[in-house]
């Protein structure tokens, strides 16, 4: 029979390498599923795995992971404080949009001026749209006790409507022909986020590795940091502590809220280019994800950003090369995450074989 | 000597990097009240589990009347008439005591018989109970009735009754005492566990002792010595604390008026509270657990506000202060639970050691936290207080109870408090340790500090305290001074015994044999 057998301290080589054996096991099991729909597994791997980092194309698929990999940094390290302290946004999804929003509208009040002050007050009004739409649920559960999870959730749906709303209504490109969508910001020097868009650099990976750094300081090296693991650990040990509850959750869904604004900003006015009915892609949701594919560990959560990034560039190849279909693809990356979960508690427990009945 | 009832031979039982069991053998005799006496962590736990089908011995066997015996699970233990009644209640709050015990059988009869049931074993053995009561309602003592109560109605052979008074006052437990010595008369062998001497010379007929896991000897604890049997116990001589009696100096900590509802449902209300404790002085507060322990800590470590003016330090009002403006005057405090009160689990010994020295240890700077300091200070802890591990990178959880609680207390103590307040300073923690802590807390008074020690250890109280009061429902008796008081006089300043006013075993069964 085989048993659970809880550690006494979590093993620090296991939590380190679950994740690697996570993805080899992944590799085999997903490399059956291809094989099983008529395709070389080798190949289908190598393609999503190898082809979008070495391949021969690969000049134009780095800068595609990075593109896609920023926005899911920025927000997964906002969720990972607030998870660290056991608060649960669920709602990045709709900070993102809210950020985008506030960002693009001060941009597109100014156009078509042009200054080196409108992007830093664009930059601004993204994080405090963000900001502002997490502390709704923030407010809510402070003052009358409600379940963030649930308000923040519906809170996307809110968004989407008011993203809606916005690409028909006040933000419509006046020049567009009556189609739904606001100007674009490539026709917009100093509104947008791009460092060099050849190279497929914009500000926002600049942000995500800034984030990535603030918040390992923060959780490793500040009292607040330690209060927020503490209080997920152990919240009557937290009030012990003088951990002030209320304010914890003031930061900590504020902060993810603006991180979240911050990703939205810098996708609408870079990669994405305009506010658009279609705008919202789901990087909100991914990054719970990626959040906890990282272990709420500042580097984990790059580490698993970059590798979630990967498997969407990867599998669109796949996709479009070996004429995978999509499902195909989405039960692969199902896959990575069931294992990465499943070898997880490997790092709390070891498994013991016993002879049933003797011991 | 006919048959024993159940004998162990050889019993051993391994777990990871420890023998919980090596080679116990001993017999329980029909109609004998058996005790097993160790210290904590001295496998009493682990023996009566593998008995009871919780726990498989890894080798060694059992008879039962003369039968090999070695129950698979629970159930079977009870089919063959083993019944146990844990240190820890399983009891559900919201439910009735009748509904409780239903939960406990597996084929639980119509409520109505069953209330009946309930009320003529309650009569029969002197333990007044009314079934339709709210568990929630009830108090420590009156809880373990019910669970008393479920084993009966299972007609049981054997009664395991693991550490039983703990949660009792000395009337409570006088009741037990009768209850068992009746049931004995009617035929049921007690296999009962514990650590305090003084029960089990005055109810046992036999007592085998274990240390480490191992059979140290048996003897009859009416012929024996409360220190000889001790001395088995710890396999060493015991070091009694000393103090150095100090005149108490001026009013430090001045509580009056201090009224507090509670957080949780079951809680307690704390009602007017009044005390004040001078510089060096040590006022032990006893009572049965659940009577406001919790509330009295937490409304001195800054965890609860309460009014302005109910609590004051050197004059000053804390009363709405939070922990950490309370510790940076000196008001320190370690809570009862140290696995997730006192400390958190999953983190390691040095970020426990933040938990609380952050402020007067001066371990963050602009917020950012000193480690190397704070390493430093949870080494000193560990050195001064003789806390046995690895490493200060160790998990709190892996520490044995015992080992962690001198952690906690020492973390408090090293801070140099002005007030220090305790929740059961040695609950769980070996003889030894539990020395070493009452000394620390000891030391420290002489020193100059004005300690409270809550407690539900009546011996630890009297031997370290200075004044003694009891919190019974919320309430606090008057103080007394601890030398010279009575055990009567302590278990009535405790409520006396809860939920009746006198029962007499032999008139309720005439009752009970009438109705």
């Amino acid at each position: 029979m085989i048993a659970l057998e809880k550690r006494p301290t979590p093993s620090r080589a296991l939590s380190l390498s679950t994740p690697i054996i996570a993805v080899i096991i992944t590799m085999i099991m997903g490399g059956l599923l291809f094989s099983v729909l008529g395709k070389n597994p080798i190949e289908a791997i190598r393609t999503i795995f190898w082809d979008p980092v070495f391949g021969e194309f690969a000049f134009y698929y780095r800068p595609q992971l990075l593109v896609k990999a920023a926005p899911l940094v920025l927000i997964a390290i906002g969720l990972s404080l607030g998870f660290k302290a056991g608060i649960w946004n669920i709602g990045a999804e709709g900070q993102y949009i809210m950020g985008a929003i506030c960002g693009a509208a001060v941009g597109l009040a100014f156009y078509p001026t042009e200054s080196r002050l409108i992007f830093p007050l664009m930059i601004v009004a993204g994080a405090l749209g963000g900001w502002a739409w997490g502390m709704i649920p923030a407010l809510l559960k402070v003052r009358f006790g409600t379940n963030e999870i649930l308000v923040s959730l519906m809170l996307v749906y809110v968004a989407d409507q008011l993203l809606a709303s916005m690409s028909l209504g006040l933000l419509r490109n006046p020049e567009g022909m009556g189609f739904p969508g606001s100007r674009n910001f490539s026709d917009f020097a100093a509104g947008s986020s791009w460092i060099n868009e050849a190279a497929g650099l914009h500000w926002g990976m600049a942000f995500a590795f800034i984030a990535v750094i603030f918040s390992y300081i923060l959780l490793n090296r500040h009292i607040l940091g330690f209060n927020i693991r503490l209080t997920g650990e152990a919240p009557r040990a937290a009030r012990f502590a003088g951990v002030n509850p209320t304010r914890l959750i003031l930061f900590c869904l504020g902060t993810s809220g603006a991180l979240a604004g911050l990703a939205g900003f810098f996708e609408v006015t870079g990669p994405s280019g305009q506010i658009n009915i279609d705008f919202a892609s789901g990087y909100g949701f991914t990054a719970i994800i990626v959040a906890f594919l990282g272990r709420l560990h500042p580097v984990g959560i790059l580490l698993a950003a970059l590798l979630m990034a990967l498997t969407y560039v990867g599998g669109d190849l796949a996709q479009g090369n070996l004429g995978l279909p999509s499902a195909a693809i989405q039960v692969f990356q199902g896959m990575l995450l069931f294992f990465l979960l499943a070898l997880d508690l490997l790092t709390n427990y070891r498994v013991v074989l016993k002879t049933k009945g003797a011991a | 000597m006919s048959t024993p009832l159940l004998s162990i031979k050889g019993l051993t039982k391994t777990y990871p990097g420890v023998v919980a069991n090596d080679d116990v053998s001993f017999d329980i005799g029909t109609n004998e009240v058996h005790a097993l006496l160790g210290e904590n962590g001295a496998g009493k736990s682990t023996l009566v589990k593998m008995i009871y089908g919780l726990v498989k011995p890894d080798s060694g066997t059992m008879t039962w009347n003369g039968q090999p015996f070695a129950p698979p699970e629970p159930k079977a233990a009870r089919a063959s008439g083993v019944a146990m009644v844990f240190q820890h209640f399983s009891l559900f709050d919201a439910l009735s005591v009748a509904e409780n015990v239903a939960l406990g059988m597996e084929n639980p009869p119509a409520m109505r018989d069953l209330a009946r049931r309930i009320r003529r074993v309650s009569e029969t053995y002197g333990l007044p109970l009314d079934p339709n009561r709210t568990v929630g309602d009830l108090s420590a003592g009156e809880r373990q009735r019910v669970e008393i109560i479920r084993c009966l109605l299972q007609d049981p052979k054997l009664l395991i009754m693991d550490e039983p008074t703990s949660v009792l006052t000395p009337q409570e437990v006088e009741i037990l005492f009768q209850t068992l010595n009746k049931l004995k008369a009617e035929g049921t062998s007690i296999l009962y566990i514990s650590h305090k001497l003084e029960e089990i010379r005055a109810l046992c007929d036999h007592a085998t002792i274990l240390r480490l896991g191992k059979n140290v000897g048996e003897c009859v604890p009416a012929d024996t010595s409360a220190r000889d049997m001790a001395e088995l116990m710890v396999g060493d001589t015991l070091q009694t604390p000393t103090r150095t009696t100090e005149k108490a100096g001026d009013v430090v900590l001045d509580v009056s008026g201090l009224t507090l509802e509670p957080t949780n449902d079951y809680g307690t209300t704390l009602k007017n509270i009044h005390f004040t404790v001078r510089a060096g002085e040590i006022l032990g507060i006893g009572g049965v657990a659940g009577n406001g322990q919790d509330e009295l800590l937490a409304a001195l470590s800054g965890e609860s506000l309460t009014w302005p003016d109910s609590i004051k330090v050197n004059g000053q009002d804390v009363a709405n202060l939070g922990p950490n403006a309370r510790r940076e005057l000196g008001i320190l405090a370690a809570p009862e639970e140290r696995l997730g009160h006192a400390a958190a689990p999953d983190l390691s010994l040095t970020e426990n050691a933040l938990l609380t020295g952050a402020i007067r240890e001066g371990l963050t700077n602009n917020g950012f936290v000193n480690w190397s300091k704070t390493t430093e200070f949870a080494d000193t802890i560990i050195k001064e207080f003789d806390v046995r591990t690895p490493g200060n990178h160790v998990a709190a959880r892996a520490l044995s109870g015992g080992n962690l609680q001198k952690f906690v207390i020492g973390r408090e103590v090293l801070q140099r408090p002005e007030v220090l307040v305790v929740n059961q300073p040695t609950w769980g923690v070996d003889a030894a340790a539990a020395a070493s802590i009452r000394q620390a807390l000891l030391d420290l008074a002489a020193g100059g500090a004005a300690i409270v020690v809550i407690s539900q250890d009546l011996d630890e109280l009297m031997e370290i305290s200075d004044r003694f009061g009891a919190l019974n429902e919320g309430r606090l008796s008057d103080l007394r001074p601890a030398a010279g008081l009575s055990i009567d006089e302590i278990g009535l300043m405790m409520g006396g015994a809860h939920g009746m006013e006198v029962a007499h075993v032999g008139e309720e069964e005439k009752e009970g044999a009438s109705a």
